[in-house]
């Protein structure tokens, strides 16, 4: 086996055995969805109107904060260390990671906005568009949040700190997704515009967030 | 396809080492052939273990130059060399097959995790999630990875501390048998660990 | 890991073992009667054969709640006498309380369908079991995240207690706030208020889910005693191999 495909798998299959899978991220997406009424008031009309925003926030907190853990696991017990000494670049093992954050969070939040949309008094085709957009969006909320992540075994801090550096990095893909999403449901943009920038954006933030991570991840193994 | 091994030679001349502003130790230099160990002594904080991990790639050189010859051209030092630092890098929720299995694949080793395991004694072990290892017991699955996945350079952060009589014996049979295939190690301890005809470099003294 | 901590449920191993057969036997019976009931009983004027969801949701509804209320006292359980079975009786209760509790949510949601047009509405008590779902799901991840039976059982014993006070609420909910939710027509104050033909095939039903959790209950503490067996054997093997006194 290859090993990028070695280090994905194991990552995977701690997630899984140790997480539950995507469960716990899943659950907070959950919670946050549930807490919104409470703050709003449980008029449906208006609901409807902002279940994609809350969607969507949900969505950025939960793979944002189950971000948080991603390298500084792999520092404290020694694991970092060796795959700074290995053949594969660093950045190509940081990109193995950040594929199995997604498959294990990222990807179980998307499933989950259907069921979800229904209690932000969605119907079935508004659901599918924020699930769409989540799906192309999830994984530049992953890259954009590597960077925190590095940081955090960087800068050998965590929690919120690392949330406010990074949260306002989230911002362009948040304004699209959300377009793209009200764009579906109410128009009178079409759909494609925003969901072609948001794809773009989510292609750059691979890019930069892989480099960027594997770079801060160099600089604080000092 | 193997390297060839020719007559390596690992040499580093005036290393200087800076952590947390202070710096730690300068002027340091030695040499090693292949198949010739280092042990490395001092009191704690000489910089015994900021030593092997600059070796290792993991600390900045703040001064001086490591060179390696006659060794891979195309791989740097720390890909060439085993770290074995004070953390196992395991993890608890994989079983000791699935965490040796692992590195063994993503270092590109040659052997199979299981004859490494047998070696030093873990077989019966293999399918036990390594939470329930006990400390010397993870020291030995670190050392079955210097096992199956085969790097010229040793690089030992006080190796025996954790080992029982029995362990410690292992482990000076495996480094002899390393360093008699012409292998390097170099060795932070605190005392003797079994590699008679070693070199010694004190640190922490004034020159 | 002394010896008594395999005395008490050695011996309920022993009991679960012979009781398990009888009660799924018993279960299965009242089941038939209740469905068979359930099924002639008359419909509603206005819902139709729809209303026959009740059979389901009703139940399940007061086993959800049945469920954190056998936790809570297996809490005291953990926190105040240190049984051993405490810890088992609450790990095992959790799923099965929270699958009662979806069961309920999922099946008012279908039955609000072509009552009240939508699938979910945020009503106090919809959003309260919702809630108590949420718990239920929290309790779990907490049980699995912590390695340690022993400290994970007294997390989740602390937080069982906090979340018991949700169960009141959502009784009384109903009638505290001006809600769309059917208002409580069992328990309350001059005896229940529905007619018998329905009211009978109800607590029939009623009766044979609850005999179904207590079947899943007791073969779930099953299960778990046998898991921390392993767990205990797994920990033997490592201590007795070689290198472990190092």
């Amino acid at each position: 086996m290859s090993p990028l495909a070695a280090l994905f798998i194991r990552d995977v299959r701690l997630a899984v055995r140790v997480g539950g899978g995507g469960g716990i991220g899943v659950l907070f997406f959950l919670i946050v969805v549930v807490l919104t009424p409470f703050a709003i008031g449980p008029d449906l009309a208006l609901l409807g109107r902002v279940g994609p925003a809350i969607l969507w926030l949900g969505a950025l907190l939960a793979s944002l904060l189950t971000l948080d853990r991603l390298f500084a696991v792999d520092y404290e017990d020694g694991s970092l260390d060796l795959i700074l000494m290995a053949d594969t670049p660093l950045e190509l093992a940081v990109a193995a990671k950040a594929a199995a954050h997604w498959l294990t969070t990222g990807l179980p939040l998307v499933i989950a906005t259907p069921l979800l949309g229904l209690f932000m008094n969605l119907d079935a085709g508004a659901s599918a568009a924020v699930a769409l957009t989540l799906l192309a969006g999830t994984p530049a909320l992953t890259c954009i949040g590597l960077i925190g992540a590095a940081l955090a075994v960087a800068l050998r801090r965590g929690g919120l700190l690392l949330a406010v550096l990074v949260l306002p990095l989230t911002v362009p893909v948040l304004i699209f997704g959300v377009a793209a999403s009200n764009a579906a449901i109410v128009g009178p943009l079409p759909f494609g515009t925003p969901f072609t920038i948001l794809c773009a954006l989510t292609l750059t933030s691979l890019v930069v967030g892989i480099f960027a991570a594997a770079m801060a991840l160099r600089q604080g193994m000092e | 396809m193997p390297p060839v091994r020719l007559a390596m030679r690992l040499e580093a001349s005036g290393l200087a080492c800076i952590r947390g502003g202070r710096e730690v130790f300068s002027g340091l230099g030695f040499a090693l052939a292949d198949g010739e160990a280092l042990l490395v002594t001092g009191r704690n904080g000489a910089g015994k273990s900021s030593l092997l991990r600059m070796m290792a790639g993991l600390v900045r050189i703040a001064g001086g130059r490591l060179a390696l010859a006659g060794a891979d051209p195309e791989k740097t030092i720390p890909e060439q060399a085993h770290y074995l630092g004070h953390q196992d890098a395991l993890k608890p929720s994989l079983t000791v097959a699935e965490n040796l299995g692992f590195w063994t694949q993503y270092l590109a080793g040659a052997e199979g995790p299981e004859t490494a395991l047998a070696t030093v004694g873990l077989a019966a072990l293999a399918d036990l999630p390594a939470a329930y290892l006990s400390a010397g017991q993870r020291r030995r699955l670190s050392l079955a990875r210097l096992l199956s996945i085969k790097r010229p350079i040793w690089l030992l952060d006080e190796p025996a501390s954790a080992l029982d009589r029995e362990a410690q014996d292992m482990l000076a049979g495996l480094m002899r048998r390393h360093l008699s295939g012409g292998g390097i190690i170099v060795a932070a301890t605190h005392g003797p660990i079994g590699l008679d005809g070693a070199k010694e470099l004190r640190l922490g003294e004034v020159t | 890991m002394a010896l008594i901590d395999l005395a008490n449920p050695t011996r309920f191993l022993r009991l679960a073992n012979r009781a398990l057969p009888w009660l799924v036997g018993i279960t299965g019976a009242v089941f038939v009667i209740g469905l068979y009931l359930a099924t002639n009983a008359p419909d509603d004027y206005q819902q139709g054969a729809t209303v026959k969801i009740m059979f389901i949701h009703v139940p399940s509804a007061w086993l959800g709640m049945f469920g954190w209320a056998l936790m809570s006292v297996a809490a005291l359980g953990t926190l105040v006498w240190r049984h051993p079975l405490a810890d088992v009786a609450a790990k095992a209760a959790a799923p099965i309380g929270a699958a009662f509790t979806f069961l309920c949510l999922v099946t008012g949601s279908l039955w609000g369908r072509p009552m009240w047009g939508t699938y979910w509405v945020w009503d106090a008590r919809l959003t309260s079991v919702l809630i108590l779902f949420l718990m239920y799901l929290g309790v779990i991840a907490l049980w699995r995240t912590v390695e340690d039976p022993s400290r994970a059982a007294r997390a989740a014993a602390i937080l069982t207690l906090v979340g018991a006070i949700n169960l009141p609420i959502i009784k009384w909910s109903v009638d505290w706030w001006n809600t769309l939710h059917q208002p409580a027509s069992v328990l309350k104050v001059g005896g229940p208020s529905i007619y018998a033909t329905i009211l009978i095939p109800l607590l029939m039903m009623a009766l044979g889910f609850t005999l179904l959790f207590l079947t899943l209950h007791v073969a779930a503490m099953r299960n778990e005693i046998l898991r921390r067996r392993v767990r205990t054997l797994m920990l033997m093997q490592a201590q007795t191999a070689p290198g472990s006194g190092a």
